[in-house]
């Protein structure tokens, strides 16, 4: 008997699994009298390949256009055409999107999970950049990044900020590059799209939060030359290690500094360094002795970085969302909290189990911890070596644009009489 | 060759050696990832299974109205009288007056067929993707109304901000070749 109720609720069952696979509740008609016919979904097909590949052509033809005006040509007028020719290709007409500094973000993707293909695209305008930098210099800064464009042409007014004030803010470059890796390699969120200041302007749509970033970002970019480049750009600051090794490098000059002092004022970027003092003797025994202590030091800040990122860590992983969704499933369930979310409530109606949702989120939490300590780590490296690079004295015989921060644009190039001399002779050439 | 060596002092050396490795680095990174990458594109798409129709999908698109979009699986369709993806609960009368849609934009065409039986097509110039029909679909009818990315209009972002606000993860990379999740394909 017993055998046999169980066997009426198992068939029961089974048609109650039918019925939650979505049999039709109403039975599609056949039309036999009309014969009336099915029309279809469309599907239309996504962009062709082809734009792909032009927007790879354009890059590289840029780059390549960028490097020979910057270095051989050097001419202001033309590197600023290039610059808006690619603020209305990349910015306008592409609406913004592949851009190198996003790109990153696909590359440490790809690294972590192994299910991600990165777009071709992306991939190559990742690395084109890159390799010209490593020979060109940072021509691509100059005339390509459609953001460095949008804020070069608002720079009207420039006010030169103090070195040591540069150095401390573009340690924000520096922690906003960590975050990034961070948050694109634990799969959570690509931040640099998320907090692109100027894609509401190329988009012309935009949330009301990233719009008025953007107008600040401009605003301020009125005095102070390309905030966003300068002190938040995570792609320049991969960029300005690369430009210190670059075999060719932007001069001021076209053949010798006379140091006539002409062009000491006008790069609002503050690359351009003076020729160094000589030593003082005190002063090259305490520079020693503070050397010394700077190097012990720079441990014990990577130490102390990397405690302190594992500190923030879960606060981190809360990006992610399965992270939120399982501390929100909890709170419910431990009736914390007495009503549901959109996310909670399909999370339930998938009925997947909770026990399920709290291991993938500990995994995620994992990742977030070890990201902490080298996120932390890197930026205390970061600092210290700084430190380091400050104290090292650097002999400099001539002004000349510093290799990391110029940014190519060419704007040096008028203020030195040396050129004005290569011009009229290329003219008597003539 | 020995006397073009002199000429380079240690820090030329250094920078030349450096160049060196990294492009070799990139170089080997890149050809990893491209063989990685075997796979065409990826474009966003939305699971229809996953998908709620919370209305995320017309509010966050990054184009100003929505590249999300009501696709019809007309195979499925019961071809009601009474569609409760076209009627509010609180209707009126059965016909089309704007007062009985329960479509904002009245994107949805309803046509007679045959007796009893009803066709219902979107007018994607006009949907706007806030998905009110798809719940109403999902909720009494056959669920044949779905939500989904239209290429023709999707900008492709890098990370979709649809995707971002998804409640219930709904939104996923499927490749270039097969850029839709239709429902009920096997039944054509």
């Amino acid at each position: 008997m017993r055998r046999f109720a169980y066997i009426i609720i198992l068939v029961s069952l089974l048609f109650l699994c039918a019925e939650s696979f979505g049999i039709e509740r109403f039975p599609p008609p056949d039309f036999v009298e009309t014969n009336h016919k099915l029309p279809e979904a469309t599907t239309p097909a996504p962009r062709e390949a082809f734009y792909e590949y032009l927007d790879i052509f354009v890059l590289l033809s840029g780059l390549i256009l960028a490097s020979y005006l910057v270095l051989k040509k050097r001419s202001r007028k033309l590197i600023f055409c290039l610059m808006i020719f690619s603020l209305i290709y990349f910015g306008f007409w592409r609406k913004g999107c592949v851009c190198s500094i996003g790109s990153i973000q696909n590359v440490v993707l790809s690294i972590f999970d192994s299910s991600y293909a990165i777009p071709i695209g992306a991939l190559v305008f990742f690395i084109l950049p890159l390799i010209f930098t490593l020979f060109f210099g940072r021509v691509f800064c100059a005339a390509l990044c459609p953001l460095g464009a949008i804020q070069d042409i608002v720079l009207l007014r420039s006010i030169s900020v103090p070195a040591w004030l540069e150095s401390c803010l573009r340690i924000l470059a520096y922690t906003y590059l960590a975050a990034v890796v961070l948050f694109a390699g634990t799969s959570s969120a690509f931040i640099i799209c998320r907090y692109d200041p100027f894609i509401s302007f190329f988009r012309l749509s935009g949330s009301l939060n990233i719009v008025i970033l953007g107008i600040c970002f401009l605003i301020v970019g009125i005095f102070i030359g390309r905030p966003y480049c300068r002190f938040f750009c995570p792609y320049g600051i991969i960029l300005r290690q690369l430009s210190r090794i670059s075999k060719w490098k932007v001069t001021i000059t076209p053949d010798e500094c006379i140091k006539c002092k002409l062009c000491e004022d006008s790069c609002p970027f503050g690359a351009i360094k003076e020729p160094t003092a000589q030593w003082i003797d005190s002063d090259y025994k305490k520079g020693k002795k503070r050397l010394v202590f700077l190097i012990i030091l720079l441990p014990i800040l990577i130490g102390l970085g990397a405690s302190g990122g594992n500190l923030m860590s879960p606060a981190a992983s809360k990006v992610h969302e399965t992270v939120r969704l399982a501390e929100r499933i909890y709170a419910e369930d431990t009736e914390m909290v007495k009503d549901t979310t959109d996310a909670s409530t399909a999370f339930r109606a998938t009925g997947q189990e909770t026990k399920e949702l709290y291991e993938q989120a500990d995994l995620i939490k994992d990742k977030f911890a070890a990201g902490g300590w080298l996120f932390g780590g890197f930026i205390g490296f970061v600092i210290g070596l700084k430190l380091i690079s400050h104290s090292i004295r650097r002999v400099r015989d001539d002004y000349q644009a510093e290799r990391a921060g110029c940014l190519a644009c060419g704007r040096c190039f008028e203020y030195c009489p040396r050129d004005k001399e290569r011009l009229k002779k290329l003219t008597e050439c003539k | 060759m020995a006397k073009k060596k002199e000429k380079i002092n240690r820090r030329q050396f250094l920078h030349k050696t450096l160049r060196g490795t990294i492009l070799a680095g990139t170089g080997v990174t890149a050809g990893f990832m491209c063989t990685k990458n075997a796979k065409a594109n990826m474009v966003w798409q939305s699971d229809p299974e996953k998908c709620i129709a919370c209305g995320n999908c017309a509010t966050y698109c990054a184009l100003e109205t929505s590249a999300v979009k009501c696709v019809h699986a007309f195979a499925m369709c019961g071809y009601c009288k009474l569609c409760t993806g076209f009627f509010p609960p609180e209707t009126i009368a059965l016909d089309t007056g704007a007062e009985n849609q329960l479509c904002p934009t009245g994107a949805i065409k309803r046509t007679f067929v045959e007796d009893p039986y009803f066709e219902y097509t979107i007018d994607e110039s006009l949907c706007n993707g806030c998905g009110k029909c798809v719940k109403g679909c999902n909720a009494f009818g056959n669920g044949s109304l779905f939500l989904q990315v239209r290429h023709d209009r999707c900008v492709n972002c890098n990370e979709c901000l649809i995707a971002v606000a998804c409640p219930s993860g709904a939104f996923r990379r499927v490749p270039a070749e097969s850029p839709y999740l239709l429902k009920g394909m096997d039944k054509t």
